[in-house]
């Protein structure tokens, strides 16, 4: 059974006051997230994954399409029971604790008292919250809201959870430990299907993952589908090279591009024709020393920008 | 079947909300305006006091409960979606109805609270002002101080309270709180003057205008059937079955309003 499935799920909505227009948010969306795997849902900013998210959750009802999550109409009670769902910038009530926040969610789930305590304390211990959980909300930064938002998610252990920009707000160590928790929620079972428009969470956490640009949905597959691997050049930074051995390596079309950095430290392109030994070995015996030597390969944010720049010019064209 | 386990979770954190914001802190200005004035009437009137203080007493209490309705009514649901707390909380096996009805049942609760503190304040100025007085002077009153009849003035208040909270909700499930606010407190005027209406018709003599004001006379709420202060204070016969007719007119009115609600919102996108 997929964890979540939508076929040709379509969003329009009039806007304007006076003379109303229609705009189209979600064009025809069909995509399949199979149970147990993390799913990265991208896009750029106004492109669909809100809207989609919504949909998902009833928040938003579709014009045409539907969805389903494990199996069920997302309607359906009981998938509310066994989903968790971090809204984007989410905000809660100023006037309850964190704790007395999770509590609230937990007692939604019918949990007993001691249950929910337990629940509470036990998720705001993963988030990261310490003694501030019996702070009021309205004290909280926006780092700390987040945090709790992510607790709020799981508060009845979820089968599928949707994060939607789950690392914003989030300092650099804080944005680590969500990765981690998500790929402790992968390795538990759970399928975490995520929205996102930074690059690097997907790469470093999706199996598979949708690409979405004005409401449609350009790609989707494996991240090892998706992206070419194969090397396409080198990226070779060497201390001491000699001006004569530069311009002999340029003159031999070895290097395609040289970029001083201090003194005689250069960074060098080299083509993926090149040889990267040769031109080590050549610079090495003109006195010079390696710093570093990177492949490199097409990156998701590469694939991303070709994928949504394409999708934005046939959209106005 | 609405679920009132549910309900009540939901109405609890309501008034746990009206309590942390400070709401109940009116019954400090309710107790300081009624004592002040108990003090003060006591200076300038003589055997009139108590009527005076019961009228007072009864009025600040619907004002209160008013001011309290209207505002905090206005916002039940729109502040929930204006914040998007709501999209945390609708993901949750929490149904739109239960979101609603719980919404509702948490300031009716506050407003209770409201209403039963106040009332033991009036009857504890009321007692004070009892033993003020000798028996030859008591027997004047048109109605003993501490009157127990007092309570069917008050229970038709709260009636008149839920009525203008389910009003707010139903205007706050789809529109801004100061639209919100000016609807409620215009149908509160209206139906005030809700019999003036019914004069109306027999005064013009087109029959579309008579009609207009008829189906108005019927479709507004009737909040002047909700006042019997001056028949309370003035210990005046109020007619058998009133008070179990109005307050059915009233639940009746009230079960309109949140189904209205709960449809309204149901079919409601979070854009």
């Amino acid at each position: 059974m997929d964890a979540i499935r939508t076929e040709d799920l379509t969003k329009h909505y009039r806007v304007g006051f006076w003379r109303p227009r229609p705009y189209i948010a979600l064009d025809r969306l069909s995509l399949t997230v199979r149970t147990g795997e993390v799913f990265g849902f991208l896009g750029p900013n106004g492109a669909g994954k809100t809207t989609t998210l919504k949909l998902l959750m009833q928040l938003m009802y579709p014009s045409s399409g539907r969805a389903e999550i494990l199996g069920r109409p997302v309607g359906d009670v009981e998938v509310r029971r066994r989903i968790g769902y971090l809204p984007e910038n989410p905000y809660f009530y100023d006037y309850l604790t964190a704790e007395e926040l999770l509590e609230y969610f937990a007692g939604l789930f019918g949990y007993p008292a001691a249950e929910r305590r337990r629940r509470a304390a036990s998720l705001l211990d993963t988030v990261g919250i310490g003694a501030e959980r019996r702070l009021q909300l309205r004290k909280f930064s926006k780092g700390m809201i987040q945090r709790v938002g992510i607790a709020q998610a799981l508060i009845n252990d979820p089968d599928v959870v949707f994060f939607d920009e789950p690392m914003s707000g989030l300092d650099p160590l804080g944005r680590r430990e969500i990765r981690q928790l998500i790929l402790q929620l992968r390795d538990r079972g759970c399928t975490v299907f995520f929205s996102s428009h930074v690059l690097a969470d997907a790469e470093a956490l999706c199996s598979r993952v949708a690409i979405v640009a004005a409401g449609r949905l350009v790609a989707s597959g494996q991240l090892s589908e998706l992206l070419a691997f194969q090397v396409r050049g080198w990226e070779l930074v060497m201390s001491g090279v000699t001006p004569d051995a530069l311009s002999q390596a340029r003159a031999d079309r070895e290097i395609v591009n040289a970029v001083p950095i201090d003194g005689q430290r250069f960074a060098m392109e080299l083509p993926a024709s090149a040889a990267p030994e040769r031109v080590l070995a050549t610079l090495t015996a003109s006195g010079a020393q390696l710093v570093s030597l990177t492949p490199i390969r097409e990156t998701l944010e590469d694939f991303f920008m070709r994928q949504v720049t394409g999708a934005q010019r046939s959209s106005n064209g | 079947m609405a679920d009132m386990r549910i309900i009540a979770h939901v109405a609890i954190n309501v008034f746990k909300e009206s309590v942390r914001d400070k709401v109940l802190y009116n019954l400090v200005a309710f107790a300081v305006i009624l004592m002040g004035a108990a003090y003060l009437i006591g200076q300038l009137t003589a055997g009139q006091d108590v009527k005076i203080i019961k009228d007072l007493g009864l009025a600040a209490i619907g004002t209160f409960g008013l001011l309290i309705a209207v505002f905090i009514g206005i916002g039940l649901v729109w502040k929930e979606v204006e914040r998007r707390s709501i999209y945390s909380l609708l993901s949750k096996p929490l149904g739109r109805r239960e979101f609603i009805l719980g919404k509702y049942a948490g300031l009716a609760l506050t407003l209770l609270v409201n209403v039963v503190v106040m009332t033991a304040a009036l009857y504890l100025v009321l007692g004070y002002m009892d033993a003020q007085f000798t028996e030859e002077q008591k027997s004047v009153w048109a109605a003993p101080a501490l009157d127990a009849g007092m309570l069917r003035a008050v229970a038709l208040i709260v009636v008149e309270l839920l009525l203008v909270t389910a009003i707010a909700l139903f205007f706050s499930t789809f529109s801004s709180p100061f639209l919100s606010a000016a609807l409620t407190f215009g149908l509160w005027v209206i139906g005030h003057f809700n019999a003036d209406l019914r004069n109306f018709e027999n005064i013009v003599e087109s029959p579309v205008a008579a009609g207009l004001a008829r189906a108005l006379y019927y479709l507004l709420p009737n909040f002047a059937a909700f006042d019997i202060k001056s028949q309370v204070v003035y210990a005046l016969p109020i007619a058998p079955g009133y008070l179990a007719v109005t307050v059915a007119y009233g639940l009746a009115y009230i079960a309109l309003l949140l189904t209205g609600s709960v449809l309204v919102f149901t079919r409601r996108d979070f854009k």
